[in-house]
């Protein structure tokens, strides 16, 4: 008995704040936008009157390619900044910054086009209502990952993300890959799911 | 990693620092501008837990002079003390303050304030997000009252909220509910529920990192536990109000579908999306009244707690068949059988791990040595009346019961013996145990002992009779009722026993400036007690322990007190 309190006594470590705070950020998270989701299934094939889904989406190819890619850039600049390669994470980092930027410019362009050529807005239809939604609260925090992003690449191009900001730097990619994950969900659901789902009875 | 063990190493060459007075912003300046400087910029944890409780306190005695005028409204038939429109208001308010105005933060402090003293750590793993989500509570209860004073508001009829404080669709509706008074309820609500997720995750991360040497999961007080099951109930139940929230503003503002039928929208989502978040809230409020249950019991018992890691185990069962039972709230509305037997089956199931809760309360008084302290007092009247709404539950979870009582004052009898019989008692329990630790002083026994019966015998007289009233048709939320229908008599018993509550609670109020003024001084460890927080001063110093202690067992401060025979021998 009491040498296994000794053992105690002289190692007692417990997980850093940072992540556990970052995974139940990432669980709230999550449940936020399952009820979105939800609501946007619940909905598919409802609205009263067009635009469809099928008369206006088309799966962003390209945005996707490069959300997913910066998913895959974001790991490479950490991986450099734990190679003390600062040259490389200036480059990975930025590369992420400008895919996520791709991204979200798509986004203004898909709705922009959405709004004043397919007449599709808000009060719309159901199928409004819960895509705005649903891609919005998405895209919103797109915008806010790449404003953390941002702060990492202007404080490390001034010089003065440190040694012991590698973690700060490594929460910020956790939250960054949930943002895509999240993505994925939202192009199988809106994009795919609902373009092939029948239309309500009564409308042609 | 590497940070907490660097913090718990050098923990004592960080005291000198946090001592000195410019530590502590505001300290140099005159004694009241400092105080109150010091208020609004803390980030300590124990003024922050202390706030949260002072305010929901404050709004415990504006919602319960709502309430008292609600009653004296339905005292006699055709009374017309309250016009229509003021008793929506008044009851929306009332329901919507207690849950979240009075319940939310008066746990959420008690966490705050008990937790890090609990597990031997120094603040909160996150102190200014802690401050982030008092600061936005407290915000947004303002916004919620200050609708009162908006009168006709801009564009007609704002004013507050009249829509219940479950706001079914389509009352909330542009069309129904004009002006503004249901986006001061949407905005509120959505503020307070991200303060309240905020301070959970905290509560979270604090259990999982910052327990000091020894502290295994399982030698944790059952008060720690607890709060984080809660903490993880609040982190997954309140996005849902939130997207409720989003998504009534969104129908509000930008004519989304939502929960517009014309639109094809469906009203019964709402009620849905309402309960997945307000039935796990149910166990938020209650789970914290059990933490406080389960601290008190033993130590007025001098007995351990019986059968701990059941106790454990019940608590995360709870939490988890919370989260399935939403729709016990809506079997009025023609779900189909196979749904309606889901929900009584989960729903019944909860009473389970419940009823193994009380057991093992009993388990631990029986044969234990029993101290009538008040806080005991209060913790063993909890256990008969949560049993009763425990019963009440039951039954109302019956699916063909409920739709003869649903909406009915049965239903209001039930949650009031849920949420005053069981969760107030305990958080009266909780205020006459911890007080002698924040405050330094003990709490008078002769005024809480007339605190306690009076507001007991109140309790019971206001509410057991709406059991009656309920059995016999009277809808809740009407603002009154024809003679003969054999309603007078209760509801004429349920209103004096409001008078008793209120006479109580005046004592309660008396009881705690006297105390604070010239109540007996405490000392540390006023009631020979085993956990952490009584090991050190009473009210504890900012940096709550002199030397972060080690942990041997799950009663460390009985191990320090009875060497010859400590616990951790029989762990």
């Amino acid at each position: 008995m009491e040498t296994t309190t000794a053992q105690i006594s002289t190692e007692w470590k417990l997980p850093s704040p940072r992540k556990v705070g970052m995974i139940t950020l990432i669980l709230t998270e999550s449940t936020l936008f399952s009820i979105f989701v939800v609501a946007y299934v619940f909905y598919i094939g409802k609205s009263l009157n067009g635009p469809f889904p099928k008369d206006v989406l088309e799966i962003p190819w390209l945005a996707s390619i490069c959300l997913f890619g910066s998913s895959a850039t974001i790991v490479m600049a950490e991986k450099a900044l734990h190679r003390k390669n600062r040259a490389a994470f200036h480059g990975f980092w930025l590369a992420t910054i400008a895919l996520g930027a791709i991204f979200i410019i798509y986004t203004g362009i898909e709705w922009y086009h959405l709004i004043f050529h397919d007449n599709l807005t808000v009060s719309t239809n159901l199928f409004g209502s819960t895509f705005y939604a649903l891609v919005g609260l998405h895209a919103s925090h797109v915008i806010v990952g790449l404003i953390l992003l941002s702060c990492v690449a202007i404080s490390s191009l001034r010089g003065k993300l440190h040694e012991d900001h590698t973690e700060h730097v490594e929460m910020i990619s956790w939250y960054w890959h949930f943002v895509d994950a999240i993505w994925i969900v939202v192009l199988l659901v809106v994009y795919i799911l609902s373009v092939h789902a029948p239309l309500p009875p009564g409308v042609s | 990693m590497a940070n907490v063990t660097i913090r718990i190493d050098k923990d004592l060459q960080d005291l000198p620092e946090l001592n000195t007075p410019t530590a502590r912003p505001g300290q140099e300046k005159g004694a009241l501008t400092g105080w109150i400087q010091d208020l609004l910029f803390t980030v300590d944890h124990k003024k922050l837990g202390l706030m949260y409780i002072c305010s929901g306190l404050f709004f415990f005695v504006v919602a319960g002079l709502m309430a008292t005028a609600i009653r004296i409204q339905l005292a006699v038939p055709r009374n017309d003390f309250l016009d229509p429109d003021t008793f929506n208001r008044f009851f929306t308010m009332h329901g919507t303050a207690m849950v979240f105005y009075v319940g939310m933060p008066i746990l959420l402090g008690a966490g705050n304030y008990l937790v890090p003293l609990m597990i031997g750590a120094r603040d909160m793993a996150f102190p200014r997000l802690n401050a982030f989500g008092f600061w936005l509570f407290l915000f947004s209860g303002i916004l919620l009252y200050s609708s009162y004073l908006v009168g006709p508001g801009l564009y007609a009829a704002g004013s507050a909220p009249d829509v219940g404080w479950f706001a079914y669709s389509p009352l909330t509706a542009k069309a129904f509910s004009r002006g503004s008074s249901t986006d001061f309820w949407t905005l509120s609500l959505l503020m307070t529920g991200i303060g309240s997720v905020a301070t959970s995750l905290n509560i979270i991360v604090t259990i999982i990192c910052m327990r000091c040497k020894g502290m295994t999961l399982m030698r944790m007080p059952l008060f720690v536990w607890i709060l984080f099951v809660t903490a993880f109930l609040v982190v997954i139940a309140i996005p849902p109000l939130t997207a409720c929230q989003v998504m009534l503003t969104l129908d509000r503002f930008l004519g989304a579908k939502f929960f517009d039928t014309q639109g094809g929208g469906d009203a019964v989502l709402w009620q849905h999306f309402f309960w997945i978040f307000g039935h796990p809230e149910v166990y938020i409020l209650i789970l914290p009244g059990f933490a406080m249950a389960s601290e008190i019991i033993p130590v007025f018992s001098r007995k351990p707690i019986f059968g701990y890691p059941i106790m454990v185990a019940a608590t995360v069962m709870i939490a988890f068949i919370s989260l399935g039972v939403w729709a016990h709230h809506m079997f009025c509305v023609g779900m189909t059988s196979l749904g309606n037997t889901f929900f009584v089956l989960s729903t019944m199931l909860v009473a389970v791990p419940t009823g193994i809760k009380i057991f093992n309360w009993l388990g631990t008084m029986y044969g234990g040595k029993i101290r009538m302290e008040l806080p005991m007092l209060f913790c063993i009247a909890f256990l008969f009346q949560f049993l009763i709404a425990g019963l009440t539950g039951i039954m109302l979870a019956v699916a063909p019961f409920d739709w003869q009582l649903s909406d009915s004052y049965f239903v209001v009898a039930h949650f009031h013996y849920v949420l005053i019989g069981g969760l107030l008692f305990t958080i009266f329990g909780g205020i006459y145990y911890w007080f002698p630790k924040a405050t330094g002083r003990m709490m008078d026994k002769k005024l809480g002992l007339a605190h306690f019966w009076i507001f007991l015998v109140g309790f019971h007289v206001t509410f057991f009779p709406q059991h009656i009233s309920g059995i016999l048709g009277m809808p809740r939320r009407i603002f009154t009722y024809d003679a003969g229908r054999g309603w007078e008599l209760w509801n004429m018993i349920s209103s004096v026993g409001v008078l008793l509550q209120g006479i109580g609670i005046l004592f309660f109020v008396v009881n705690i400036l006297w105390s604070l003024w010239k109540g007996r001084k405490a000392g540390d460890d006023p009631w020979d007690a085993w956990t952490l927080e009584w090991a050190t001063t009473s009210p504890p110093a900012d940096y709550n322990f002199e030397k972060l202690p080690e942990v041997r067992s799950a009663r460390p401060l009985w191990d320090a007190k009875h060497p010859e025979d400590p616990d951790w021998r029989f762990e």
